[in-house]
């Protein structure tokens, strides 16, 4: 305690010229405050997002004088709950805010204020966990300065709780609200001598306590999402676009389009050859007084296109050519020991081939933005996951600097990857160009969305396992050959990438002494783009399910087939044999891929799951597990398939380890719902293509899951952790192991191989 | 002129009469609590009540609406307290929450109906109404809590 003998804090405080460091050593001196004391004692790659992380207070925080807080919520939200729950949630935790008087005001699209604010690849909490908690200890502390200066008391003397600080040998107290003005205009405290709460003293972190903010306006219909952004004199749009990929427009008629009431115009839109991001495809757009007209007159314009290159795209023969290329030697992308002298020992080699065709996000809100663009200003209202890196990416396209473009972030009616790209919100602001500056807002229909989307890869996938006298996997050889997202952006690659490589190809946490990966080469003739877990999707389809086609041939238990290949708990590093491992953006040593704790999750999953139970006829158990997004999630489903072949999901248990967890009931949420949409996956939903064009058209045809196909009920189990545990991903991770344990169940049920997606009729007797 | 009423109040509408309920409700009178999410009936995020009935906005044709009263989920309870309204929200139903109103407006219409109704015929009832983030099993358990309270 003797550091504070000088109480140089109080008098700092008293002229208004704090000497940050003198007021630390004060605060610093408090036992009761030593618990939460410190930064975290481990790194993650948030710094190194495209402009970083922001703990500014003032960018985050406003206090007024009645005391009402406000927190401004930058990232996208979708549905998580992450960007307007979780996140002001943790800042007003350690701001001792209290929740009933927090508010919620959604930033616009600025990185350089807010910092990175690309809401994808489950990112959120781990990469703002810190700066959330930096801001609220920093106002809390500024909070409690404010008020011992009121008091001329030492600041050691003082204790903000509960939306208030309070003096405590006196018991006087002032609200947040008295201290709001005097604190705003302290120096913020440096970093290093910020205090933390303890744990133990969260009020809301890691209860699952709090509903999601826009609870009430969800259910009456008050919620605004991109769709109902709604401005005066505002033109409803929608666009007819090239068939095929880098198709033309030869020519239109837009004499029939312009007789449909509420018509008002027909207008040419730019487009982009492809690979061209996220410009848009281009197309003729209808103008009209509501969507409903527009969507009719679209309907009726003639439009010749010259369908270009990609014609030839037909998803049957694409699978044959993938296939074939599955069964020749690719690029080598991760080599361990010998696999060709494994293979030429082997006792038995047993073969897996499995094909995971293209899957459309299918966001229940379809695309759509809304924008008043005139020579010099831009102003876009949208539902975008990267509100700030679509603002670059307008500003590029319309030749104004960045300042000149405000986008207004909307809430988003589901984004799963497909709203990480701003086209339409391009499409917006070009047509509000053209019209000289009238507000448009551009609807996508259903059959827009499926037909014009960027789509989750195509893949076929080859695993090769040698086999020793003993039963052992001595070899592993696992074959990828999938178009790359890369083709989105420069000239088609045509091979996958380290990043995708590495969501469960190249990073297979096998205990096997011989292993090599291998990427074959697929041209790409779609727009291919991120989808809710992305190439985890197909990988761990392949991986999970091949173990379980390994316990079959070698007559084992699939857990322990599973918890066999995976081995003694150890870190596993491909680094020293592979040329890049992208480990979702985050420093290894922070998040190695630990075989401890994916073990853990198997046991866990199947240990609540009652693994190896006795069931009805008809009723299999399946097991798989994943590691991504650097978070572990095991997953046993149970399915009952009757003597027609329909198949029902009576139960669906699963294990997440997602480190240290900021609110578990939307985790538990998004484990529910990462199993509805793995069945989707699996089970109905395929787009293809004949002559280059899309044949699905709506959900008739592309038919996600409805609520009599859905698990009856999915158990979730999340691994406590401290906060010393870096927290990792929970939107995603849930998604990869639900479709490789559906099949798993199915073969446990039927004795029938799922080696091909979708399940469509393949059980049907 | 096509008159109907709408929330309680008389409206009146002299556009084109195959235009979809939907539309008219979202871009002519300001209502976009009824959702757009596939234009042909298929997903019930348009679903209001039309006469009492549950109905695909997105189907319905403005000349098929004339005369009759159209609920949407502005208009299900001053309050906004109906009690499926409140079992959805005891039960975190939502997560992005797009489809929400239109799955509340089911299930509405169907307790209104069927004031204790069987998980089956819950199944039933809702299985025009798409989730894309996979609430199911919470809309499901909300339904139920509304019909009997837990």
């Amino acid at each position: 305690m003797t550091q504070i003998i000088e109480n140089v804090s109080r008098r700092g405080v008293l002229k208004g010229v704090v000497a940050t460091g003198a007021l630390i050593l004060a605060v610093r001196a408090l036992p009761s405050m030593a618990a939460g004391s410190g930064l975290p004692k481990y790194q993650t790659g948030a710094g190194a997002m495209p402009h970083g992380v922001v703990t500014d207070p003032h960018v985050f925080i406003a206090i007024d004088s009645a005391g009402l807080v406000t927190i401004v919520a930058a990232r996208a939200e979708m549905g998580t709950g992450a960007a307007r729950t979780s996140l002001p949630m943790i800042l007003a935790d350690e701001l001792e805010a209290d929740w009933s008087r927090v508010r919620i005001v959604q930033g616009e699209g600025n990185e350089e204020k807010y910092g990175n604010q690309d809401t994808d690849g489950s990112r959120s909490v781990r990469h703002w966990l810190w700066p959330m908690r930096e801001c609220g200890a920093a106002m809390r502390m500024m909070l409690e300065t404010a008020a011992a200066a009121r008091w001329g008391v030492d600041v050691s003397e003082v204790e903000a709780t509960n939306h208030e600080v309070v003096h405590r040998s006196s018991g006087r107290r002032l609200g947040y609200g008295a201290l709001a003005a005097d604190a705003m205009k302290l120096p913020v405290p440096a970093k290093e001598t910020l205090r933390f709460k303890d744990p133990a003293a969260f009020r809301y972190i890691g209860t699952g306590s709090i509903p999601v903010v826009d609870l009430f306006d969800i259910t009456t219909g008050r919620a605004m999402y991109g769709q109902d952004v709604r401005l005066p004199g505002m033109k409803y749009a929608v666009i007819a676009r090239p068939p095929v990929l880098n198709g033309k427009l030869v020519s239109f008629d837009a004499t029939e389009a312009l007789k449909v009431p509420g018509v008002e115009k027909v207008i040419e839109v730019k487009g982009w050859k492809w690979p061209a991001k996220f410009q848009p495809l281009g197309g003729v757009a209808v103008i009209a007084r509501n969507t409903g007209a527009a969507i009719k007159g679209r309907a009726a314009l003639k439009i010749v296109w010259d369908d270009g290159e990609h014609a030839v795209y037909d998803s049957d023969k694409y699978r044959e050519y993938l296939m074939e290329t599955s069964r020749k030697p690719g690029k080598t992308v991760r080599n361990e020991g010998d696999i060709d002298a494994a293979m030429s020992k082997a006792a038995r080699v047993i073969v897996g081939e499995y094909y995971i065709p293209h899957l459309a996000h299918a966001t229940m809100e379809p695309p759509c933005a809304t924008a008043v663009v005139t020579a010099d200003r831009a102003e876009i209202w949208a539902p975008l996951q990267s509100p700030g890196g679509s603002r670059e990416d307008i500003a590029k396209t319309l030749g104004l600097p960045p300042e000149k473009v405000v986008v207004n972030e909307t809430l988003l009616g589901g984004g799963f990857g497909r709203k990480s790209k701003c086209d339409y919100a391009q499409e917006a602001a070009l047509l509000s160009k053209a019209l000289g500056g009238t507000p448009v807002k551009v609807i996508w229909t259903r059959e827009d969305d499926l037909q014009h989307g960027y789509l989750h890869t195509v893949a076929y996938e080859r695993i090769e396992a040698a086999v020793d006298q003993n039963n052992k996997v001595i070899g592993w050889r696992h074959r990828s050959v999938a178009p790359t997202i890369w083709s989105t952006f420069m000239p088609d690659p045509k091979y996958q990438q380290p990043l995708e490589q590495s969501m469960g190809l190249i990073d297979v946490p096998f205990d096997i002494p011989n292993i090599r990966c291998e990427v074959g080469e697929a041209p790409a003739h779609t727009r291919i783009g991120w989808y809710r877990s992305v190439y985890n999707i197909p990988h761990a389809f392949a991986v999970q399910s091949f173990v379980g086609e390994l316990a079959a041939a070698l007559g084992k238990d699939q857990k322990e087939m599973l918890l066999e290949l995976i081995g003694p708990p150890r870190i596993v590093d491909p680094r020293k044999s592979v040329k890049e491992l992208w480990n979702y953006g985050e420093p290894f040593d922070s998040y190695p891929i630990d075989t401890g704790r994916l073990a853990r999750v198997v046991e866990l999953v199947a240990e609540k799951a009652g693994w190896g139970r006795k069931l009805p006829p008809g009723h299999g158990l399946g097991i798989a597990v994943h590691r991504s997004f650097v978070s572990y999630v095991a997953t046993v489903v149970e399915v009952a398939v009757d003597a027609k072949g329909n198949l029902s999901i009576p139960r669906v248990d699963t294990a997440i380890d997602c480190g240290f967890h900021v609110n578990p009931e939307r985790i538990t949420a998004q484990c529910e719902g990462g199993a509805v949409m793995g069945l989707s996956n699996a089970k109905n939903c395929a787009i293809t293509f004949k002559n280059g064009r899309v044949q699905q058209t709506n959900y008739n045809t592309y038919p996600v899951v409805r609520i009599s196909e859905a698990p009856k009920v999915t158990n979730v189990y999340i691994v406590p952790a401290s906060i010393d545990v870096p927290p990792s991903g929970v939107g995603e991770p849930p998604v990869p192991p639900f479709a490789p344990a559906l099949c798993n169940a199915i073969f446990a049920a039927t004795g029938k191989r799922i080696r091909s997606l979708p399940i469509g009729n393949q059980l049907a007797t | 002129m096509i008159t109907l009423r709408v929330n309680g109040q008389e409206q009146s509408f002299d556009g084109d009469p195959s235009l979809p309920l939907l539309w008219y409700l979202r871009d002519e009178l300001g209502l976009t609590g009824s959702k757009y999410g596939c234009g042909e009936g298929l997903c019930g995020a348009c679903t209001v009540h039309l006469d009492g009935q549950a109905v695909r906005s997105c189907t319905v044709l403005m000349s098929d609406a004339a005369g009759k009263s159209v609920v949407t989920i502005e208009g299900l309870d001053p309050r906004g307290n109906h009690p499926v309204q409140r079992a959805w929200r005891a039960l975190g139903v939502p997560q992005c929450g797009f489809c929400q109103a239109g799955q509340i407006m089911q299930a509405a219409a169907l307790l209104a109906t069927k004031p204790n109704p069987t998980d089956e015929e819950i199944n039933v009832a809702m299985d025009g109404n798409i989730c894309r983030c996979g609430c199911y099993q919470r809309i499901q358990a909300a339904v139920r809590m509304a019909a009997t309270g837990v």
